[in-house]
């Protein structure tokens, strides 16, 4: 540097003064080298601008694909969300349905099983009762002949008198009864 | 910076003179070709920019990589901040032109710092010249081209929406801003900032250089603060070359659209 600064400081020294107006009035050789150099640079930005550019044009693109195709996923996504909620309510409305159903079968079954056997329950009491009124009057049956004919021994016994008259006995026998049944009635709602 | 090494012979502080801004040749003395310091110190600005940027370019991708991001910031820079701000859907064809203007005025401004450099290659008015003149035929060209001759000249020069008497007026310092003021004013103000600040540079590195190396006794104590004073200038000077590199770039943007649009 040094050279050269001495050697612009000789120039100077040697030519003397150099007028401020030439400081504003271009000299040949400062136009052509400065075409040359501003050439040269204009040159290069249009040929590497358009790189720029395409880079530029084709990050954009890429950016822009990129969010297209997260927007399609999204969508895609959501799509399947709507569809898996549905079909969830719809499982669910099915499981309700089902079970109600179930409900109301049971009610049914429950139901029915109650009147079957409210029936069975009651035809069997309804046996029962025929049986031991069957019995009840067998044995009525079976006791007043019994009653009868031992009544029929005591009283011979006690009178001493053999009533040997069939008709007369069971008349004597049937009149004693009837009056006896009588009195029990008469007297059974007291009694019991 | 020790420019005024040379004179140390005969002793005391040489002012910075604009001789500094006439260096001798190094090539083809005399001739239109004449190669100097200051050609010199361009064509190296020019070779580092071109070489910064192909290499960004070459090594481009699409995810970019740390070089490349920077080269893509400062063309976004010039293309979003300055042309479509100002141009607007115009502004993809001028984009070469603004980049071309701003990355270059910027390389050949920052050499004012740049040590061995040590002058910026806009201090010599022949490059600013040169880039105001094509900005000049590029918006009167554009104007032209849209609105036919007359049709711009219409426009540009009898703006509408104002009273038809007021054109006595206008018309004429219309015909001057768009003919002469805008290429004039646009070479001027870049290379004067730059002489300015070299001029800047030299004083306040030239009297450290006198301070420290040939006063004597307090006076050596000046030389702290000289070189306190051309340190701050200098990151001045880097403010200014990035400031008047914008600038420059920002009006050719704001004259182009001035040419191409429909109102005003």
């Amino acid at each position: 540097m040094s050279a050269l600064d001495a050697a612009g400081v000789t120039l100077a020294a040697t030519e003397g003064e150099v007028e401020g107006i030439n400081l504003f009035i271009p000299a040949a050789y400062d136009i052509i080298w400065s075409a040359v150099v501003l050439a040269v640079i204009a040159l290069m930005f249009k040929m590497i601008l358009p790189k720029f550019t395409a880079i530029l044009d084709e990050r954009t693109a890429k950016i822009e694909g990129g969010l297209h195709k997260a927007e399609a996923a999204q969508a895609e996504a959501d799509a399947v969300l709507a569809e898996y909620k549905a079909q969830l309510t719809e499982a669910r409305t099915e499981a309700a349905r089902i079970r109600e159903e179930a409900r109301t079968e049971a009610g049914q079954i429950v139901a029915e099983a109650r009147t079957k056997a409210s029936e069975e329950s009651a035809r069997i009491l309804e046996t029962a009762q025929r049986q031991i009124e069957a019995e009840r009057q067998q044995a009525a049956t079976s006791l007043k002949n019994d009653v009868g004919t031992l009544a029929t021994q005591l009283a011979s016994k006690i009178v001493g008198e053999s009533l040997e008259d069939a008709a007369r006995q069971s008349r004597v026998v049937d009149r004693f009864l009837d009056e006896l049944e009588a009195s029990s009635m008469t007297t059974a709602p007291k009694g019991k | 910076m020790t420019l005024f090494a040379a004179t140390g012979e005969d002793g005391g502080f040489h002012p910075p003179s604009i001789a500094e801004f006439f260096p001798s040749a190094i090539f083809f003395e005399g001739t239109a070709f004449e190669f100097n310091r200051i050609m010199l110190v361009r064509v190296v600005a020019a070779a580092v920019l071109i070489a910064l940027f192909v290499l960004a370019a070459r090594k481009a991708k699409l995810v970019p990589g740390r070089g490349q991001n920077i080269a893509e910031m400062g063309l976004d820079f010039v293309r979003v901040s300055i042309a479509e701000e100002i141009l607007g859907h115009n502004a993809r064809r001028y984009v070469p032109l603004l980049t071309t203007l701003f990355f270059a005025i910027l390389a050949f401004n920052i050499t004012g710092i740049i040590p061995f450099l040590n002058i910026a290659g806009t201090s010599l008015i022949g490059l600013p010249i040169l880039m105001a003149l094509w900005v000049y035929v590029v918006y009167l060209a554009s104007g032209i081209q849209k609105f036919g001759l007359f049709g711009y000249l219409k426009t540009n020069l009898f703006p509408p929406g104002v009273p038809w008497f007021l054109y006595v007026l206008i018309t004429p310092i219309e015909i001057l801003q768009v003919f002469v003021f805008r290429p004039v004013t646009l070479a001027l103000r870049l290379t004067a900032n730059m002489i300015a600040g070299h001029l800047l540079l030299v004083l306040c590195f030239g009297a450290t250089h006198f301070f420290f190396f040939e006063a004597t006794g307090a006076l050596k104590a000046m030389g702290v603060v000289s070189l306190a004073a051309g340190f701050g200038f200098t990151l001045f000077e880097i403010l200014v070359a990035v400031l008047q590199a914008y600038v420059f770039t920002l009006l050719a943007a704001v004259y182009i659209s001035m040419a191409v649009e429909e109102e005003h």
